[in-house]
């Protein structure tokens, strides 16, 4: 072996541990594009659902207050919870901890409102044998377990991605591209398990 | 130095393993033998198991929409719809990419829990059933029938307008005035009078025309042939009590197929 195929040799070593180390680079660096637009598009649902419950509370105010007229104080706190609610939206680029924070103290104000609404409604017989309000309460019902499910979907996608990112030596290139810890989405007083709500 | 270290350090993790993946309870693993019916609760005789195993293949052969009936003497701690949203997103009932799944959860009542029942609809399920259709099913098929202790029939009920709500037979608004019994009710009597009425003017016409002789002209074989199917599927159903091994006719059911849930559906307690 002469110190020409030497060189040669060498430089073959080279060229292979740079496509290694590329095609490794890449599939990384791919798979935390993926998990991290997956962290993305499970906030959207998130959004999705909660708004899904807000859309439903127009309906409702006006259901109770055919029935329950005297209860004005409690109906317009749900409306003012619920306007607070919508108009606090975060784009899943800006999600932080703050932004998570606030968005949930928003979602919180209304979730309190409406279960003030529902003691409420306890008092008024006739109007829980509404049909209308039966099926709007089924679909509110219906709505806090989605967004119970839409949460722990995100909060799981959050954990793998963390969890992807951190690891060694993906915690290398993730500090290079800039791929940075994403926030939980905390959960309330023992909401892994969705509420029971009952009316 | 230091630098071939590194890459050498990067190469290793090329081969290493990336292992991720969510902790998920073991209540919620699907059993090797997982059937769309499984009574964990022994709440149904064999028969009963058979038939609704039958027609739940069938349907699922048929359109691919997938419904599990489970049922579970412990909830776990869990809600019931929280329950069987995990355990339908867990054992993937429904079609990938349709997720048309649905999942029936059934907890006896006993002497210190309330007995609890849930419809959860897979993603591809929720506009053909509605919270508000899932939670009408459970009012009017299932708890009238459990509260007099006839668990099967409330089931099967609600597996029945389940089925013709996903086939498109009747659509969920429609499903509403038949839950009325007072608006079904007097359907139901318009249509038979229409039917009498119809019935009776056709035959005078036809008396008037050509006398009976339409009616008898009915062929003799089409008569024989009706009765033959009835009692042949009659002696079907003999098959079934007989409680044997074999069970004739039963379609198989070919696996869950990826079906996610999204916390769609209703529940009820009694």
């Amino acid at each position: 072996m002469n110190k020409k195929q030497k060189t040669l040799l060498i430089i073959g070593i080279i060229i292979l541990f740079v496509i290694i180390i590329f095609s490794s680079f890449k599939r990384n660096y791919n798979s935390m594009v993926i998990m991290d637009e997956t962290v993305s598009g499970n906030w959207s649902q998130v959004e999705n659902v909660y708004q899904r419950r807000a859309d439903l509370i127009p309906n409702l105010v006006n259901t109770v207050k055919g029935y329950a007229k005297h209860e004005k104080e409690t109906l317009e706190g749900v409306i003012e919870a619920r306007a607070k609610a919508t108009s606090t939206t975060i784009d899943a680029s800006k999600l932080n901890a703050n932004s998570i924070q606030q968005f949930q103290a928003a979602q919180d104000g209304l979730s309190s409102a409406l279960s003030k609404l529902m003691v409420v409604v306890e008092r008024y017989p006739d109007l829980k044998a509404n049909e209308n309000f039966r099926d709007l309460q089924a679909q509110l019902e219906g709505t806090e377990n989605r967004i119970s499910v839409e949460r722990r979907n995100f909060n799981e996608s959050v954990k793998s991605y963390n969890a992807f990112i951190r690891q060694f030596p993906k915690n290398i290139y993730a500090n290079m591209f800039g791929f940075e810890k994403r926030e939980y989405f905390k959960a309330m007083e023992g909401s892994e398990k969705a509420p029971e709500v009952k009316f | 130095m230091k630098n071939l270290i590194n890459i050498f350090l990067i190469f290793l993790s090329i081969f290493g393993s990336t292992q991720s993946g969510f902790a998920n309870d073991d209540i919620f693993k699907k059993p090797a033998k997982a059937s769309l019916v499984m009574d964990n609760a022994n709440i149904f005789n064999q028969q009963e198991i058979n038939a609704l195993k039958n027609k739940l293949n069938k349907f699922s052969n048929e359109t691919s929409t997938q419904i599990l009936v489970y049922t579970t003497s412990d909830l776990q701690g869990y809600d019931v719809a929280d329950f069987a949203q995990r355990l339908g997103e867990e054992w993937k009932v429904g079609d990938k990419g349709f997720d048309n799944g649905i999942v029936i959860i059934f907890k006896p009542k006993t002497s210190d829990s309330p007995g609890r029942v849930t419809i959860q609809t897979g993603y591809g399920i929720e506009p053909l059933i509605p919270d508000a259709t899932a939670n009408q099913i459970v009012e009017n098929e299932m708890i009238p029938n459990f509260k007099q202790g006839q668990v099967y029939n409330g089931i099967n009920q609600a597996v029945d307008i389940c089925i013709s709500l996903t086939k498109g037979e009747f659509t969920a608004a429609a499903y509403k005035p038949k839950s009325q019994s007072s608006g079904g009710g007097s359907f139901i009597v318009f249509v038979i009078l229409a039917i009498t009425f119809f019935s009776l003017f056709g035959r005078s016409r036809r008396s008037n025309q050509s006398g009976i002789g339409t009616r008898s002209n009915l062929p003799f074989w089409l008569a024989l042939g009706l009765l033959g199917s009835g009692s042949s599927r009659g002696s079907g159903f003999s098959d079934f009590s007989g409680g044997s091994g074999s069970f004739g006719g039963g379609s198989s059911f070919g696996g869950f197929g990826g079906g996610s849930f999204g916390g769609g559906g209703a529940s009820g307690s009694w």
